[in-house]
């Protein structure tokens, strides 16, 4: 500090001295330090400027891309969505449309049937006896004095109350055969109504799956048509699919975690509790593999079934070659979850023993062995049976993760790429009149020499103003 | 095929590298006291070695020897296991284990002296053996050395990497007279325990212990 003191043992002198100084040199530089300043700051600015326009073209390019993506996805599922819905409506007219033509006929049999049986029923008026002409002309005959004409009258009267009968009897038989006929149509007409339900519902199935076909049609063509709304609906569909799917894997988490516990144990009596692999037990990282393994073959099994399609490879297989491998991959998922039930009968046996042991040691009195009940024991078994099963299903949730994780994962890089190009444009402008307040301080620190220098200008300009006319009055 | 077997193999001898049986496992040996009136002690002794065998693990080491008038021989071992991989294998040795240790205490004859240096030499040679990761020598005693005469053990101990702990050090009488006496027999031992290289405890509660076992 000394070797800066321009007088010695003049402490405040000295530092006033160098400010003076320094103060003067700033002065001098001025123009220099304001250029450098202001270009120092401008290429920073320029700089961030530039990184933020390289930013939001990215942004720009992945938002194209994640559209696409989405776009390309979203017409995949709904290609597979009416392939589905053409695959029902095929099934449907194969089994109830194709047998249409047969079905026509025996309605058309039906209905001849029904109509002729009808037309047999049809009541007969019962036609008046010929000889009513000559009753009644007889019947307009006067009457004589010996009774004779009222004698045949009566006689006519009985015959004609024996015709009316006997005409009523024939009528009751014909009125009992053709309600015979009607009620022989009743089954034909069931039938035929059933027919038509059927029918019926057929048509209507296929009504409502050509609305569905309808609607689907109508997003396939917005999809088509490159659509802010399809692009929207099918956003939005991807985040709920990602949020479902994660909520539902985290489930199955769980499940792996009790799996591992529940074999990990058990494992160390296979491959030793007392080595390592790094720093976890090998009867950990065994009882995980054996985890991982089931998953694999849950995954293998869900791709046989054509359920998932994370393997393009597995579904286009020959259907001979992917029954093989569904068979394989159940025999050994099956084989597994064998394996684990042994183990978690093993790991029942091994956490008594250690009780039991811990309870001598501690100097308890041993409970007695028969009073164990087989329930957890049992209940273990199954558990590590069923688990491994379970877990298959998670091939689901995971491909729908996945799926969704690409639209999720995209709109997410975007929103960071939007948060960095404000970022740097912020720093940009920061940069900008961050140097403008620089300028400004410096001038604020040599303000007393500006002010001078102000002053000596404006007074040179008076006297520049004054001579002329100076030199006119001389 | 062939390709495929490579990768196979190779994986198998890098997760045979990654196999490390020595690091994580621990190697405790136990010194007990059986001089003069130190044997009434000896219950706590067997307390704190059923505390042991239950907190060991599958792979670990343990050792109990008693520390007598010449503790420097294999002879004042009682009982030493590595105890085996497979928990129910080593269940059953854990019971062998107790049971020697029952037999004993039971039959114990207390010794006229008292050589700690001896037991904890013959305690590193053991534990340097078992070449394990954590190595811990507890001695049961109150630390006081009362050797035969003739018997040289005034030399600096090498026990690098090894955690010496005094437990249940009771105060004898002088110490109750003279405290001073007490904090230079434990200073004296901290010494000779860290310029060995080794780390130097003292517990009494049993408590510490566990937590000192679970590190």
């Amino acid at each position: 500090m000394e070797h800066f003191m321009i007088l010695q043992n003049r402490p405040e002198i000295s530092v006033l001295l160098a400010v003076m100084i320094s103060l003067v040199l700033l002065y001098l530089v001025r123009s220099q330090a304001h250029k450098s300043i202001r270009a120092f700051c401008r290429v920073i600015s320029n700089a961030m400027r530039l990184a933020a326009a390289s930013v939001v073209n990215a942004e720009k390019k992945l938002a194209q891309r994640n559209r696409e993506v989405l776009l390309a996805s979203g017409m995949k599922e709904i290609e597979s969505e009416l392939e589905r819905e053409f695959q029902r409506v095929e099934a449907v007219v194969q089994r109830d449309l194709q047998v249409y033509p047969s079905f026509h006929r025996k309605m058309d049999d039906l209905v001849t049937k029904i109509d002729e049986d009808y037309a047999n029923s049809t009541e007969a008026p019962p036609l008046p006896p010929p000889w009513i002409s000559a009753v009644q002309a007889f019947a307009e005959v006067p009457a004589d004095k010996d009774g004779g004409v009222a004698m045949i009258l009566g006689e006519i009267h009985k015959t004609l109350e024996h015709q009316q009968k006997s005409a009523l009897e024939e009528y009751r038989k014909s009125s009992a055969t053709r309600h015979g006929l009607l009620k022989k149509i009743m089954p034909f007409c069931r039938q035929l109504s059933k027919s038509l339900e059927k029918v019926g519902k057929t048509i209507t199935g296929l009504e409502e799956r050509a609305k569905i076909i309808d609607e689907k049609m109508a997003d396939y063509e917005q999809i088509r048509a490159n659509s802010e709304t399809a692009v929207r609906k099918l956003s939005s569909s991807s985040l709920t699919q990602f949020v479902i799917a994660g909520l539902v894997m985290l489930i199955a988490i769980g499940g792996a975690v009790i799996n591992f516990n529940l074999i990990a144990l058990p494992m160390s009596e296979m491959v030793g509790g007392g080595s390592y692999i790094g720093p976890h037990k090998t009867s950990d990282v065994a009882a995980l593999v054996i985890i991982l393994v089931e998953l694999s073959m849950g995954l293998f099994l869900m791709e046989s079934l054509r359920i998932t399609h994370l393997f393009p490879l597995i579904s286009n297989m020959d259907d001979r070659l992917r029954t093989r491998m569904l068979w394989i991959s159940f025999s050994l998922l099956f084989v597994l979850a064998g394996v684990e039930s042994s183990l978690a009968f093993m790991r029942d046996r091994i956490a008594s023993d250690m009780e039991a042991l811990r309870q001598s040691l501690a100097g308890a009195e041993l409970a007695a062995t028969s009073a164990r009940s087989l329930i957890p024991t049992i209940g273990q078994m199954v558990l590590g049976f069923v688990l491994p099963f379970a877990l298959t299903f998670v091939a689901i949730p995971l491909e729908s993760f996945i799926q969704s994780s690409r639209t999720v994962l995209g709109i997410c890089a975007m929103g960071f790429l939007r948060l960095m190009a404000f970022v740097l444009r912020l720093i940009g402008n920061v940069a900008h009149y961050f140097g403008k307040i620089l300028v400004s301080l410096y001038d604020l620190v040599i303000a007393p020499f500006l002010w001078v220098e102000k002053k000596i200008v404006r007074e040179h300009r008076t006297e520049i103003k004054m001579s002329p006319k100076e030199e006119v009055s001389q | 095929m062939k390709r495929f077997l490579i990768l196979f193999l190779a994986m198998g001898i890098l997760l045979a590298g990654c196999t490390d049986t020595t690091t994580h496992s621990r190697a405790v040996y136990m010194l007990m006291d059986t001089s003069g009136t130190y044997t009434a002690e000896l219950k706590k002794a067997q307390a704190i070695i059923n505390f042991l065998l239950g907190t060991l693990q599958p792979g670990d080491s343990l050792a109990v020897a008693r520390i007598d008038t010449g503790s420097f021989s294999e002879k004042d071992i009682i009982q030493k296991t590595t105890f085996d991989g497979r928990p129910s294998v080593a269940n059953e040795q854990k019971r062998v284990f107790r049971q020697k240790i029952d037999d004993f205490v039971t039959a114990v004859k207390p010794s006229p002296y008292t050589d700690i240096t001896g037991g904890v030499l013959q305690a590193v040679e053991y534990l340097n053996e078992t070449g394990t990761g954590k190595r811990t020598i507890l001695v049961f005693s109150d630390m006081e050395e009362d050797l035969k005469k003739g018997y040289v053990r005034d030399f600096p101990i090498q026990i690098s990497g090894v955690d010496v702990v005094a437990l249940n050090v009771t105060k004898l009488r002088q110490d109750i007279v003279d405290p001073r006496k007490y904090m230079s027999r434990l200073a004296q031992w901290e010494k000779r325990v860290i310029s060995g290289g080794g780390k130097w405890r003292v517990i009494n509660d049993l408590e510490h212990l566990e937590k000192m076992l679970q590190e």
